[in-house]
């Protein structure tokens, strides 16, 4: 009874204390490396990294909420107008993976800033149609979004030289002629 | 006794045929393709196989698109996906990697057949796919 009691005790303790750090401001607002406003949180994951990242690069599960992610895994095979087809198990695999690291998920800064930008019941598709995105990019003009060496704003990397290693603050930005 | 002895040879031959998986080359997939089509692999043709990367067929976003759109027309070459990431070259003479995973080559075999001609790849066409491609020097 006793141990039941301390143990209740220690419990609502540590979660106090974790609740705590989440909510007090960061002295360091923009510390990069640990998920700060532009570089994310380093994530391994086989299976994401292998199948996510043969046609472009694999976008950070904290660019877009759980709704979002469950929209896409479930429609791999009509994916953008492209076959990107896995087998169940991989996919679930994939899906569990992007829901726990989601914008949502609130286990990284650049997810949080995402989900000032998206209504409590959006789930867009598109990492460059949401208003986050958007507004990061206002000073990009639509000529220098078709330029061949661009092709597509979903094509990070052109313009971000370390966007596969989630890196994205304004010094690794180099937009191709 | 003698069951766990066989579960455990069960659990040994998949270890096995894994392995096995892990380790094809072009020759031992042109000799699947050929056994699941029914023909010798004598019957494989890289002449068809050519056709088949170079053929355009229409596109389901409008223009015409063929294997080579993304993998260009040397296939030792480094190709682009649409959102233009490099894609290494498909030809063993210039990528010792490319068919030696039977999964990853029935995997993209499923997407892209599908994506340019509308329809999986028979068999025989993954043959002759793999034989074109295996003599390309
Ligand atoms: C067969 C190639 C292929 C594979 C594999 C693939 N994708 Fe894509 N993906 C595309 C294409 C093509 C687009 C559209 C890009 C464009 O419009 O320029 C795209 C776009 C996206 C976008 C939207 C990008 C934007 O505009 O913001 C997301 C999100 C995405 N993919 C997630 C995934 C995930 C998750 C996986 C792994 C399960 C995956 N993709 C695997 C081809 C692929
Ligand atoms: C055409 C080039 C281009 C492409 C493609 C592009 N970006 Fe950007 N991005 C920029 C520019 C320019 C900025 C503004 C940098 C600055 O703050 O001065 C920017 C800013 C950002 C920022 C904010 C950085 C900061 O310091 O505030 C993020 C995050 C970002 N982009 C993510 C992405 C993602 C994710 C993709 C792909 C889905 C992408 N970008 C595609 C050019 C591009
Ligand atoms: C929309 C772009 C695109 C088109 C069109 C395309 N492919 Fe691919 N293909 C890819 C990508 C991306 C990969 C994976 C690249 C990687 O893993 O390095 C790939 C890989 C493959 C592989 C895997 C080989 C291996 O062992 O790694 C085969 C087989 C293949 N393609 C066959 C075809 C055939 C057959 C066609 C035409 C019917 C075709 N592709 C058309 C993009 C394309």
């Amino acid at each position: 009874m006793n141990y039941l009691l301390r143990g209740i005790g220690v419990v609502t303790a540590v979660g106090m204390i974790s609740l705590l750090s989440f909510s007090l401001p960061s002295p360091s607002g923009e510390a990069r490396g640990d998920g700060g406003s532009d570089t994310l949180p380093k994530l391994t994951h086989k299976n994401w990294q292998q199948e996510c990242a043969s046609c472009h690069i694999a976008y950070a599960p904290a660019f877009l909420p759980k709704a979002s992610w469950r929209r896409v895994m479930g429609g791999l095979d009509q994916h953008f107008g492209e076959n990107a087809s896995l087998d169940p198990v991989t996919q679930a695999d994939i899906l569990r993976f992007l829901e726990a690291n989601a914008a949502d998920a609130g286990t990284s800064r650049m997810g949080n800033r995402v989900m000032r930008d998206i209504g409590p019941k959006d789930a867009p598709l598109r990492v460059t149609e949401t208003r986050w995105f958007v507004r990061k990019h206002d000073e990009v003009s639509r000529a220098v979004w078709s330029r061949k060496a661009v092709g597509s704003a979903a094509n990070c990397a052109a313009c971000h030289r370390q966007a596969e290693q989630g890196v994205f603050d304004e010094d690794t930005v180099n937009i191709p002629k | 006794m003698t069951k766990s002895l066989f579960r455990n040879s069960l659990a040994m031959l998949g270890m096995v045929s894994t392995v096995a998986w892990a380790t094809d080359s072009p020759a031992s997939l042109m000799a699947h393709y050929a056994a699941t089509a029914g023909v010798p692999v004598s019957a494989l043709s890289a002449t068809r196989g050519e056709t088949l990367y170079r053929t355009e067929h229409p596109g389901r976003n409008g223009p015409m698109v063929s294997c080579a759109s993304c993998h260009t027309a040397n296939p030792k070459q480094a190709g682009r996906t649409r959102v233009g990431k490099q894609i290494e070259p498909l030809a063993p003479a210039a990528n010792p990697q490319r068919f030696t995973d039977a999964a990853k080559v029935e995997k993209w075999f499923r997407r892209n057949c599908t994506d340019v001609l509308q329809r999986e790849c028979s068999a025989q066409e993954k043959g002759d796919f793999i034989a074109w491609l295996n003599q390309t020097k």
